[in-house]
């Protein structure tokens, strides 16, 4: 049996590497191996995990200097040489090893307004909203990110400006753009355009080709850009 | 500045880079050809002087630049040095408006 040679962040947002040797197995994922260093060999390890299938979106770390869902990561698509190099996910801060503090993350959907505004009561009918219209598309496109968090450390704008909401908030806002349901969207589109908001990406597309989920943030920042500016010159954005 | 302001900024710069798109094009080939033909200072000054419509095409690509270079400058000195704010503001203004002076001379100078 061969072995992987496996260096792991220890600490803080100071810290170090560790290295760890880790029997290599057949269809072994990362996870599977950082559950090995933990439960075998450094019970101290800190980590995060639920579902091991890719669902739950709380597996994210830096595997060989990029952000992937570790779960659903073989080892033998990554180890180059037999070496592996796990680090917790980039722009978050760390709460100790591997976990990183989602707070930013998700205090980022909320400043994009990423929740459901709807207009109807109880005593309405059903929306009935045609699957092919060109919004629901639109929207449907964007709909099954999970919040991994793998976007937002893979984009180098979060790095630069602390202050931008990053792709998966502004995925988020996207999809309720062009849910014909929503009634929020004026103060929405106020709330995601401009310095911190989606006019500050550079279209690198690393979200776009790194989501797990092959959702295309690039493409709802592009949107928003165009909608938020046709509200700008109307004169429709507050603040 | 406010968001609305952010945004036509964002505007602005998309405008003017597809001014910017023809002006380049157009300014390299003019370039292109009055090197390979050979031409001195005097007949490229023979073409310009008096002429309306360089001095108008020359005019809209330093208007193009003023507004594109300084928008640009401004994200690239925010993320790079974390620089934000009125200083930041006036500094890219500045850089823009000498653009437009130095530019604008350059037209006159060539029209005139």
């Amino acid at each position: 049996m061969s072995a992987l040679r496996v260096s792991v962040w220890r600490g803080t947002e100071s810290g170090r590497f560790q290295s760890f040797e880790v029997p290599r197995l057949a269809s072994q994922t990362v996870l599977d191996v950082v559950t090995f260093i933990q439960r075998e060999l450094d019970p101290t390890l800190a980590y995060r995990y639920a579902c091991r299938v890719g669902m739950c979106g709380s597996c994210a770390m830096t595997v060989n200097g990029r952000a992937r869902w570790t779960c659903r990561t073989h080892v033998d698509s990554v180890a180059q040489g037999g070496r592996l190099e796990i680090a917790p996910l980039r722009n978050l801060p760390v709460v100790r090893d591997l976990v990183t503090d989602m707070t930013p993350f998700f205090d980022k959907w909320a400043s994009a307004r990423g929740r459901f505004q709807g207009g109807a009561t109880r005593k309405d009918d059903f929306a009935r909203v045609a699957p092919g219209s060109p919004a629901r598309q639109l929207a449907d496109a964007g709909i099954e990110c999970i919040g991994c968090g793998v976007c937002y450390s893979s984009c180098d704008v979060v790095a630069w400006t602390p202050a931008y909401l990053g792709p998966a908030a502004l995925n988020r806002a996207w999809t309720l753009v062009n849910d014909v349901r929503d009634t929020g969207n004026r103060a929405r589109l106020a709330a995601v355009a401009g310095d911190a908001g989606c006019h500050a990406c550079h279209t690198h597309m690393s979200c776009s080709e790194r989501c797990p989920k092959q959702i295309s943030p690039t493409a709802a920042i592009a949107g928003l850009k165009r909608a938020t500016a046709l509200a700008a010159l109307r004169g429709e954005l507050e603040g | 500045m406010n968001t609305r302001s952010q945004v036509l900024l964002w505007a602005a710069q998309r405008a003017s880079a597809a001014v910017l798109a023809v002006c380049v094009v157009v300014h390299l080939v003019t370039i292109i050809y009055a090197v390979r033909n050979g031409l001195s200072a005097a007949e490229v000054l023979g073409r310009t002087q008096g002429s309306v419509a360089w001095a108008a095409f020359y005019a809209l690509f330093v208007a193009a630049v003023s507004v594109h270079a300084p928008i640009g400058l401004r994200s690239v000195l925010a993320e790079t040095f974390n620089w934000r704010g009125a200083s930041l503001e006036v500094t890219v203004a500045a850089t823009g408006l000498a653009l437009a002076l130095w530019g604008f001379r350059a037209v006159y100078a060539v029209f005139a």
